[in-house]
């Protein structure tokens, strides 16, 4: 028999995400077009996300029951280490007739906030680039539902659109590798 | 244990730098070697395992209710895992491990190690159920590991006459997967419901109820399957008759099918009974809760559903998710520094119809060398079946992700 081994240091960063890669992919890069990529999002909106999840403000299938078992500080380093993670590029069926229209929607309607073609998001602003299309067409069904709750000044740019011009953006933003 | 040595069998493979051998290339095994690779590359991993292609148990329930076709997208190969990672697979089977020489035997040659990893899986205790051999698991299949067994009992559900029975046995907790046989009522049932709708399947279950998820699954089957599923708690079957097509329960009751389900009471992989890696139960392994290093044998880590994980349920999740500790703390340990306690999660999606999953999830932390569900969360989806649609859509993307970092 071994004796009791000596006292082991708390989890890091790397241990507490890579149980998430089930799920979401080896090193938050998702290989699954309903679950979101982690790799390259910004350290502040996973936090945010984390946070809503967490307090129940959004709603969520699953995450809600997950985001319940880690502390703030757990959080945080989770969110730093999928946001130093390289983006992952995802291969997706995209119309590029779509995706042409959206590129000439983008800059004006989100461009405030989704930055850098959807590369980079103002504060928690998430980054859509390369993001799988279904997971975000779900999550649009869901703020334009009123399930997800939309930011106010996110919400004045959308409620406008058609749902094809909205679409189009979504395929915009999928393609942006 | 194992096969006596007669001089010295063939060395595969001589050691010249650190080693670690991992045995199985499952869910569990898998990971394990990839993530040691990705953490120390100056590692050599060894990942020895029988077959040269790997079936998943998980969503093989659908292909049994007819969902999915065939086989394939369950089914990975390792050829990436060594063009990625540098993994060295081995196609052999492991017959003896020697802990003290630090040795394994394989059907092609031992190989020495510095750290063993064990994901061999489940074997069964067909000591239990009298006259379940190998010939009689050709008439009523366990279908418990994923390949011809799974194809084998689909077959007989397409070739049964319409108002047929299929009677399907559940073994006592703890087993490979606590949702598992209710999934797979359920996908039955929805092929009967469909396909030959006079038939019905009755479930012969030695537990006192349903193991997991016990209130969903109930209504799952209230609202899509009455009358189709016979669900028959404290019904412990010891006994089958191939020739009769009828199994015995505790001797007493005799229950005919005309498809004959047989899941058997289940403990570690031969191969981990065979190294002394067992218990006082003699049938699952103690480990250490954050390294899973065997408190039987040192220098062999157990892992997946062989090991005995506190609360953490014997799933391909927590398969996963326990390699990965394991894969920290094997490299830690190779370089003699600090381990890391587990932080572990499980999720599992159990199938109700061809459109509606359920879900239960739990986060695991370590207290006190003890894996712990981390308090106040987890838990099972919405009893109201409000998110059961688009839980199907996630589990599908589940098996995807889950299945890539198997073989990416
Ligand atoms: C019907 C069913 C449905 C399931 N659904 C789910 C689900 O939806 N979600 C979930 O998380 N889990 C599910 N599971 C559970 C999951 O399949 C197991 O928990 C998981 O496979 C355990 O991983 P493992 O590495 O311990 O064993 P395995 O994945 O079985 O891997 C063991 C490997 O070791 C090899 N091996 C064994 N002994 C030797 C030897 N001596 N020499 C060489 N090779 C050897 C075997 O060939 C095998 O490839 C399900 C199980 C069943 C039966
Ligand atoms: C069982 C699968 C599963 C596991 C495990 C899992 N997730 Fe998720 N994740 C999801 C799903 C599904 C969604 C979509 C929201 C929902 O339905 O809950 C999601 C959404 C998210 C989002 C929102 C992303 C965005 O762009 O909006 C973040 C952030 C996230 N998860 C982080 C994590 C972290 C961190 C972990 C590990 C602690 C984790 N997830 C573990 C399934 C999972
Ligand atoms: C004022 C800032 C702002 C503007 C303008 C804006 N967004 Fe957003 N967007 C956000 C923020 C902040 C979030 C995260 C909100 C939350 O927590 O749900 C978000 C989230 C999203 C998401 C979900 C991404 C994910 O990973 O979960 C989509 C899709 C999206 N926006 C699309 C759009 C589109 C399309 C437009 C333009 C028509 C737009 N947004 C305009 C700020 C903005």
């Amino acid at each position: 028999a071994i004796s009791a081994v000596a006292q082991a240091a708390p989890p890091t960063a790397a241990m507490l995400s890579n149980a998430c890669a089930g799920c979401h992919g080896t090193n938050g890069g998702s290989a699954g077009p309903t679950m979101p990529s982690l790799a390259g999002q910004s350290k502040e909106a996973i936090t945010v996300a984390m946070k809503k999840f967490k307090s129940g403000e959004r709603s969520g299938s699953i995450m809600g029951r997950l985001a319940k078992g880690y502390s703030d500080a757990e959080i945080t380093a989770m969110a730093e280490f999928f946001s130093k993670q390289k983006l992952h590029a995802t291969t997706q069926a995209l119309d590029k007739a779509k995706i042409a229209k959206g590129a000439s929607l983008q800059e004006s309607n989100c461009g405030r906030c989704h930055i850098e073609d959807g590369k980079e998001g103002k504060d928690d602003t998430p980054a859509m680039a390369s993001q799988w299309l279904p997971y975000m067409q779900m999550q649009m069904a869901d703020y334009l539902s009123g399930k997800r709750k939309m930011p106010e000044k996110m919400k004045e740019k959308v409620d406008p659109m058609s749902k094809e011009d909205l679409d189009a953006l979504l395929h915009f933003y999928a393609s942006v590798k | 244990a194992g096969l006596p040595l007669i001089g010295r069998a063939a060395e595969l493979m001589p050691k010249s730098g650190k080693r670690v051998v991992v045995i199985g290339g499952g869910y569990g095994g898998t990971i394990a070697a990839k993530y040691i690779r990705m953490m120390d590359k100056s590692i050599e991993v060894v990942m020895i395992e029988r077959n040269d292609h790997f079936v998943s148990c998980p969503f093989s329930n659908l292909y049994i209710g007819g969902i999915l076709k065939d086989l394939t997208p369950l089914t990975i190969k390792y050829d990436k895992l060594a063009a990625n990672h540098g993994v060295k697979v081995v196609q052999a089977e492991v017959t003896a491990i020697d802990a003290a020489a630090k040795s394994v035997t394989t059907s092609k040659g031992t190989i020495t190690y510095d750290r063993l990893v064990v994901s061999p899986g489940i074997d069964f205790r067909l000591e239990e159920m009298k006259g379940y051999d190998a010939a009689a698991m050709e008439v009523m299949p366990h279908a418990w590991k994923a390949g011809p067994q799974t194809v084998l009992l689909r077959k007989q559900l397409v070739a049964m006459k319409d108002g047929g029975t299929v009677v399907m046995t559940v073994p006592l907790a703890p087993y490979r997967c606590p949702p598992g046989p209710y999934e797979r009522t359920s996908m039955i049932a929805h092929y009967l419901k469909h396909n030959k709708p006079k038939s019905k399947i009755v479930v012969l279950d030695a537990n006192p109820d349903i193991t997991s998820k016990g209130p969903l699954f109930k209504k799952g089957w209230k609202d899509n399957y009455e009358g189709i599923i016979d669900y028959r708690p404290a019904k412990k079957v010891t006994e089958v008759d191939p020739k009769a097509m009828a199994v015995m329960v505790e001797g007493l009751e005799e229950v005919k099918g005309d498809v004959i389900n047989v899941i058997p009471s289940q403990r570690a992989g031969h191969i981990a009974v065979a190294a002394g890696l067992v218990g006082d139960d003699k049938n699952w392994c103690p480990v250490n809760q954050t390294t899973f290093e065997s408190t039987k044998q040192a220098g062999i880590h157990v892992i997946g559903d062989a090991c005995i994980a506190g609360p953490m349920p014997k799933s391909g999740y927590s398969a996963n998710s326990e390699a990965k500790v394991c894969a920290t703390n094997v490299v830690a340990l190779i370089n003699g520094k600090e381990t890391t306690d587990l932080s572990g999660i499980n999720t599992c999606y159990s199938y109700i119809t061809d459109k509606d999953a359920i879900s239960v999830a739990g986060v695991y932390a370590v207290k006190e060398g003890k894996i712990i569900a981390v308090p106040n969360s987890g838990g099972v989806s919405p009893a109201d079946y409000s998110m059961s649609k688009i839980e199907a859509t996630y589990a599908e993307s589940w098996l995807r992700n889950i299945l890539t970092e198997m073989s990416t």
